[in-house]
């Protein structure tokens, strides 16, 4: 096993202009570490910012303070500081990220929007399509709806989409956030497969799982955010 | 041959002043081949007025706009003599007005809007020309059956999509978009998108988009630039700005967004 990324004395907290401009603290000295073939739950209540915690991982949110340091092509960077075009490059090729929302341009159609990052990467559009085609058909989306948008899909079908767009590519680094939560009992069997075949091919995952069974089945250890809440050892 | 590490444009302190008042004041960033920058911000915030500066259309009171030409290197596009800006500007640069009309010429074809482009820089061959122009109808969806038809026959979709055609056949490097979906209806708008973002990626072209849309902003720019009061008060990428704003200013526009 080796370090894949690694959260240094991190701070986050909010200050809401808009709000009579009130701060509130989430976290400080936020100590995490990743590596290879680990798949590490993150725990804790509901709100007590897994997700925000996660979307920090993801340099989606600000530090206040601390650093994240990522292993991108061979170096540390810290993500705290890179540059945003640095950040687009580890999040492109190191850096994999599966959110509860499906955000994408109306009208295009779900097969294009899977294959999308392995094109991003440079593969070739016929092989894109294809591995696109075989998670879709994994994860059971119908055929007859890839050539449609996924916005007039179910909730648990672009959930699905979801996950097969992050699992196209195999990034060295995963932050699934609830990657099963709204799948029946089949689809997240596949979904736990995609987990384990992704950490035997050494990928360093971080993830919130709802279910007990989930983590379980999957995880190798469990890191519990609420320790680091602002005020949690006081 | 430029490498891709090496910005395409560099904007230094640019700074417009309209007698007293502020246009844009003391605005600097880099743009890299294939990076797109979108500029958002309220009416009067000075975002048209720096795209303006930017590309050569009005000179700035200060600073400096230095952009990567494909011979002579790195110039400054106001030491440029005339006839080498409006070189710059007919060929390696183009412009996409918020109004099609502002972008198109109404009174000849569709066809000859696409070749006019061709003919300023030299061409001559009607043949190429025409088939040239047939082939950028039908990436931007046109159906070639139009390509004699004037654009005031065309919806205001149609047209926005001949304008980037027009634009897009002299293989520019840079493009400069002015609410580009601005006039168009939400599904017409969809269908714009998805297209520049095609194109985007398969050309690597970069782009500076001016938008009060924070939904375009998002499914196109790769950084963001928050612009209040002439000045830009928030830069970075995008997402971050959008989810994790820090400015008072850009957490009012954030907030105000009405969910679905």
């Amino acid at each position: 096993m080796s370090e894949m990324l690694h959260a240094q004395n991190v701070a986050k907290s909010f200050t809401l202009h808009t709000q009579g401009s009130v701060t509130i603290p989430v976290f400080e000295g936020v100590e995490f570490m990743l590596s290879t073939g680990e798949c590490i739950a993150l725990t804790g209540e509901s709100g007590s910012g897994k997700s925000t915690f996660m979307r920090m991982l993801y340099a989606n949110y600000t530090c206040s303070q601390g650093a994240i340091k990522v292993f991108h092509d061979g170096d540390w960077l810290d993500i705290t500081t890179a540059s945003p075009h640095s950040i687009l490059e580890i999040r492109k090729r190191t850096l994999g990220y599966v959110s509860q929302f499906l955000r994408v341009i109306p009208r295009v159609p779900t097969l294009d929007i899977v294959a999308e990052p392995l094109v991003a990467l440079g593969t070739d559009r016929k092989t894109a399509t294809d591995k696109a085609r075989d998670l879709l058909t994994r994860l059971r989306i119908p055929e007859r709806l890839w050539q449609l948008s996924p916005l007039t899909f179910s909730g648990g079908e672009q959930q699905r989409v979801n996950i097969a767009r992050g699992f196209i590519a195999d990034y060295p680094i995963m932050l699934l956030d609830e990657p099963t939560a709204s799948l029946d009992a089949q689809n997240r069997a596949t979904v736990l497969a995609l987990i384990e075949e992704a950490k035997s091919r050494g990928a360093a995952i971080a993830g919130i799982f709802h279910d007990h069974e989930t983590r379980d089945a999957v995880c190798t250890g469990s890191f519990d955010v609420t320790s680091f809440k602002v005020g949690a050892n006081d | 041959m430029t490498q891709m590490n090496e910005p395409l444009l560099r904007v230094d302190n640019l700074t417009m002043m309209y007698g007293d008042r502020v246009g844009c004041k003391d605005v600097s960033f880099e743009l890299r081949p294939g990076e797109v920058l979108g500029i958002v911000g309220e009416s009067g915030s000075g975002k048209s007025t720096l795209l303006r500066s930017i590309s050569a259309q009005q000179e700035p009171t200060k600073g400096t706009v230095e952009y990567q030409t494909r011979i002579d290197g790195v110039r400054d596009v106001y030491q440029m003599s005339e006839a080498q800006r409006r070189l710059l500007m007919r060929t390696d640069w183009a412009f996409v007005h918020q109004n099609p009309r502002d972008g198109l010429r109404m009174n000849v074809s569709a066809g000859a809007n696409i070749g006019e482009r061709l003919m300023a820089i030299g061409d001559r061959h009607y043949g190429n020309i025409r088939s040239n122009a047939d082939n950028w109808l039908c990436k931007v969806e046109i159906a070639s059956e139009r390509l004699d038809d004037l654009p005031s026959t065309f919806s205001g979709g149609m047209q926005q999509r001949l304008q980037i055609a027009r634009n897009l056949v002299t293989s520019p490097r840079l493009v400069f978009m002015d609410e580009p979906t601005g006039g168009l209806d939400v599904s017409v708008q969809a269908r714009l998108l998805d297209l520049l973002r095609g194109l985007v990626h398969d050309l690597n072209l970069a782009v500076i988009i001016v938008t009060h849309d924070l939904a375009v902003a998002r499914l196109l720019s790769h950084r963001l630039m928050v612009m209040q009061q002439g000045k830009v008060i928030e830069h970075g990428l995008t997402d971050q700005v959008l989810d994790d704003p820090q400015h008072p200013y850009t957490q009012l526009l954030v907030s105000s967004i009405l969910q679905n």
